[in-house]
């Protein structure tokens, strides 16, 4: 044990992900979750080889088949035809794309914006942190959909401009929750042992004092990934998110509002592929912080 | 070791006082509170200073001005003869690697998603110029000294006792060798028979790296252990000060009188005498003599 070689630092953080793998798979749920993720990003990446139609072709003659399974069904469509005559199962592959893509960046616009503004606020605290709050508060105020509607008009329709309306929208929880872990961390006596040890301000805060607050932010990301989502999908419905015909979950259940009475499977299957996608993203969630959680870890 | 030194001081200060400002309200001016009130006191190289008293009476608040993390409000502050005044101008890195602290909470005190190297580690990267093979030799061996093994040095703080969570404390302040050691209530988290081992621990690595402590306390058993001089405060003032012997053998302030009285005495005549006169007034009688 005296003659201590260092280890190169490839071995460490192999055996860093091994680490973290084997406290993510005491998690059955979070492995089925991330089973479920990673299928939907193959799909959403192979879609152009799995659909079985165009996503946009249009057969006009079969309006609103019934799923395969069902009486009256056609087996070329399995999962059943949309008001215009479009294939539902191709849709929802293309649509698996557009919706990853929206979740992914919304959170990752929110999250980074909403840290840094928390971290800043309870770290300074003083006059910074009430003019940043209150900002926020202000967002907050407002219907969080009205306003990013309001962001729309003025930014122009169009799913980046949605997208960056509907981060700007979420990023307040973001920053109130960074900010409420960052002032409850900050006057702990590691971070005081952090600065007479002579760390600077911006290393406390990313440092030490950040990797403490994740636990709650990776969860309230997890949960805004569906908010982006279904959010993305009400400004589709407003005509200010994606623009049809792209094949847009969100979008496809507001087109298929007229018809829940008539063609069931017109609604059902675009909500089911927003439900499936975000139980299994929330999972993730809940087995991550379990496995970034020191304190949870059974030594 | 009561021969006289000559050694220069570690750490002088004069006059120091500290006011925080008190909750004023509406219609009454915000009046500061005065925390300390001109304490004044020198520490010599490799001996330790007990500063006793109870809670609030301004302990902790010495220990952050000494520590360098809050400035003093008046007075000044030598540190090997150097004034210093964390007001006025920014640390330079040596000044802030001679002091170093212990804090008395050993479970708050650790980063718990820092592991135990990194800890060690990071005084080093922020203060020496070492290469990453040579910081970690340095902690493997500080690990060692302290009593622990080189296989901790992966692992997370909640992997350890309080006892060896104080020693990571006391490892990683003596990571940038300091010159002087400011040990807040250093053991009274800890339970007596690791306190003991602490304070064995602290009493060696004193003698190796000619340590000076400042020793903040209220348990008087461990001051008399550990103290070459103590400083008794009261409600932010010195009332006694002097060389531990005299002090114990001789106190001459009503608090410290006071201080000594409700430190319980553990020794056997003691125990008996204490015995012997509830028996003649005829308490506690009962369960023994029925």
């Amino acid at each position: 044990m005296t003659d201590v070689t260092p280890t190169p630092t490839r071995s460490e953080r192999a055996r860093l992900l091994r680490d973290f793998w084997f406290y993510f798979s005491e998690n059955r749920g979070a492995v089925i979750g991330l089973a479920v993720f990673v299928a939907l990003v193959l799909l959403a990446i192979f879609a152009p080889l799995i659909a079985p139609h165009s996503p946009t072709l249009q057969h006009r003659d079969l309006l609103l088949t019934p799923p395969a399974w069902v009486a009256g069904g056609n087996p070329d469509f399995l999962l059943g035809t949309d008001a215009v005559g479009r294939d539902i199962l191709s849709r929802l592959i293309f649509g698996a794309r557009q919706s990853l893509f929206i979740g992914c960046v919304v959170v990752s616009i929110a999250l980074s914006g909403g840290i840094l503004l928390g971290l800043v606020a309870g770290f300074f605290g003083g006059w910074v942190d009430a003019v940043i709050m209150r900002v926020m508060d202000v967002i907050l105020a407002f219907p969080s959909l009205l306003l990013a509607l309001v962001m729309v008009a003025i930014l122009g329709p169009g799913l980046m401009n949605a997208m960056i309306a509907i981060a700007i929208v979420l990023q307040p929880h973001f920053a109130r929750l960074t900010r409420a872990a960052v002032m409850a961390e900050k006057n702990r006596e590691y971070v005081m042992a952090a600065r007479v040890a002579g760390a600077g301000r911006l290393r406390l805060m990313f440092r030490t004092i950040l990797p403490n607050c994740l636990a709650p932010l990776i969860v309230q990301g997890t949960l805004s990934f569906s908010n982006a989502v279904l959010d993305a999908a009400a400004l589709g419905f407003l005509g200010m998110g994606a623009q049809p015909p792209t094949p847009e979950w969100g979008t496809m259940l507001a087109e298929a509002r007229e018809f829940i009475l008539r063609a069931w499977w017109v609604v059902t299957f675009p909500g089911l592929a927003i439900l499936i996608t975000v139980l299994a993203i929330n999972l993730v969630g809940d087995g991550l912080r379990d496995a970034l959680d020191p304190k949870l870890k059974r030594s | 070791m009561m021969e006289t030194r000559t050694n220069p001081p570690v750490l002088e200060a004069s006059g120091i006082v500290r006011d925080y400002p008190g909750a004023g309200g509406l219609f009454r001016r915000a009046r500061p509170v005065r925390a300390l009130k001109g304490i004044s006191f020198a520490v010599e190289q490799g001996r330790t200073l007990a500063v006793v008293g109870e809670s609030g009476c301004g302990k902790s608040t010495l220990a952050r001005i000494i520590t360098l993390i809050d400035p003093a409000t008046e007075g000044t502050l030598r540190i090997d003869g150097q004034p210093v005044d964390i007001a006025r101008e920014t640390l330079s890195r040596e000044m802030r690697r001679k002091v170093q602290i212990v804090f008395q909470n050993p479970y708050g005190s650790l980063n718990p998603r820092q592991k135990v190297g990194d800890m060690l580690m990071e005084p080093l990267i922020l203060n020496t110029a070492d290469s990453a093979a040579e910081r970690r030799e340095k902690a493997m061996a500080m690990l060692v000294k302290v009593g622990l093994g080189t296989e901790h040095f992966h692992r997370y703080p909640h992997m350890f006792s309080g006892g060896q969570r104080q020693r990571l404390a006391i490892a990683r302040a003596l990571m940038v060798n300091p010159r002087l050691l400011v040990l807040d209530e250093p053991v009274s988290a800890l339970d007596l028979s690791v306190q003991a081992q602490v304070l064995n621990l602290l009493a060696d690595l004193q003698e190796e790296f000619d340590l000076t402590y400042v020793f903040i306390s209220h348990d008087l058993s461990v001051v008399r252990y550990i103290a070459d001089e103590v400083m008794v405060m009261w409600l932010g003032e010195v009332v006694e000060y002097g060389s531990r012997d005299a002090l114990f053998g001789d106190p001459q302030h009503d608090y410290t009188r006071t201080l000594f009285a409700a430190t319980p005495v553990t020794d056997l005549a003691a125990i008996r005498a204490r015995i012997a006169r509830r028996r003649a007034a005829g308490i506690g009688t009962a369960g023994i003599g029925a």
